[in-house]
């Protein structure tokens, strides 16, 4: 098949319309929270004291930097999946989450004694924190895949890793509302990790799951 | 030069995502000419065909249309999925290479014209299903229209455009398989 006979079929082929990048991701998001919240809902639930605790400046920072975090991902993630803004997509944004909590690490360092900084860093829940974290972000990353494979990312291992922030962050808002643990260095410690583990996963998968 | 091809280029693409079939014509004409240029200029070894990148290129434009935002520049978008799809080819040929963004810009200039014109249809229309292979060759190969290609094979209009959007989607995804 010649190159002409090729143009002659896509030109015939004009009236599908895929579905709009724009819509799309409105799509996604409100699965995304959907599904998230609905694993958090059936799987953990709010802490009694949730309400409360939006008193406590410690409580409320957690959503601040897991949601900084998200929309960070989400401003990034809007551009890796266009050709040719992927070059200039503004990663430097993915660090406001991370200093953030860098700044939050310090005044709580000033804040506490050096003797309790080990208590606060362990906590008592890390590893529900490194279950559910992934658990709640698993169907939002791959809600955030499906977009991926809807697109097309020229860079995908990194926009796959983007997505896997994406999901991480929204996944670490919703279980931060469950953790009894507020301090920041327990925040730095297990949701990097378990944040890491998710965007790990979208850098392994996106190359798969979204060539084209 | 390149703003005014800029300029057309847009327009066109715009009239053929509001529908425009000649509009999309004239659009998928001119830039395979410039990824023709482009593909001939980076390909320097051989092992990878430049009309065979051509033609993944302008199969990965269609199918990925949706991702070019209306008020923003084609030709950048253009030869972001050319340089892709083409790392991608040499990446199959077991060849590593680097493309700076930066040379895109000197490759504006010209487009070639094909010349190897007589390419193997079975290839591209091997391995599509029956129906799809029948309906992409009649309206590729044969020239015929969408109406004409229903009637012949006594299918409803809508199922031409399916079995049709299948095929190139399927012929893609073998290019991205070879």
């Amino acid at each position: 098949m010649d190159t002409q006979d090729l143009i002659r079929a896509m030109a015939a082929d004009t009236r599908r319309q895929a579905l709009p990048l724009a819509t799309a991701w409105r799509v996604a998001l409100a699965l995304a929270l959907v599904l998230a919240g609905a694993v958090f809902a059936l799987a953990l639930g709010p802490r009694p004291d949730a309400l409360a605790s939006l008193e406590t400046a410690r409580f409320v920072f957690k959503f601040v930097v897991t949601l900084a975090l998200a929309a960070s991902a989400f401003v990034l993630l809007r551009r890796l999946v266009r050709p040719g803004e992927e070059a200039r997509a503004p990663l430097g944004w993915l660090l406001a989450g991370p200093l953030l909590l860098l700044a939050a690490v310090g005044l709580e360092l000033l804040a506490v004694p050096s003797a309790d900084w080990a208590v606060r860093l362990v906590g008592v829940n890390a590893r529900v924190c490194l279950t559910f974290i992934p658990l709640i972000g698993a169907a939002p990353l791959v809600v955030f895949l499906a977009v991926l494979r809807h697109g097309a990312p020229a860079r995908p291992a990194l926009a796959g890793a983007v997505a896997g922030l994406l999901a991480g962050g929204l996944a670490g808002a919703f279980y931060a509302a469950h953790c009894p643990d507020d301090s920041p260095l327990f925040v730095a410690a297990w949701y990097s990790l378990a944040i890491a583990g998710l965007a790990g996963a979208g850098a392994l998968l996106a190359p798969r799951v979204a060539r084209w | 030069m390149s703003g005014k091809n800029e300029r057309e280029l847009a327009d066109l693409l715009r009239a053929a995502l509001a529908g425009d079939e000649r509009c999309y014509s004239a659009f998928l004409d001119r830039v395979a000419g410039l990824v023709r240029a482009y593909a001939r200029g980076k390909i320097t070894h051989g092992g990878v065909d430049a009309e065979d990148v051509v033609q993944e290129v302008l199969l990965a434009i269609h199918l990925k249309r949706h991702t070019w935002l209306p008020e923003a520049p084609v030709l950048p978008w253009v030869y972001a999925i050319a340089r892709f799809k083409l790392i991608d080819a040499f990446r199959r040929r077991g060849r590593r290479v680097e493309i700076d963004v930066d040379d895109i810009a000197e490759t504006f200039a010209q487009p070639e014209v094909e010349t190897v014109s007589a390419r193997d249809i079975t290839r591209a229309l091997d391995g599509l299903a029956p129906t799809q292979r029948s309906v992409v060759a009649a309206i590729s190969v044969d020239g015929r229209s969408v109406e004409e290609t229903a009637r012949t094979y006594a299918m409803t209009e809508a199922a031409v455009r399916v079995a049709l959007h299948r095929g190139l989607a399927a012929i893609a995804r073998r290019f991205g398989r070879e």
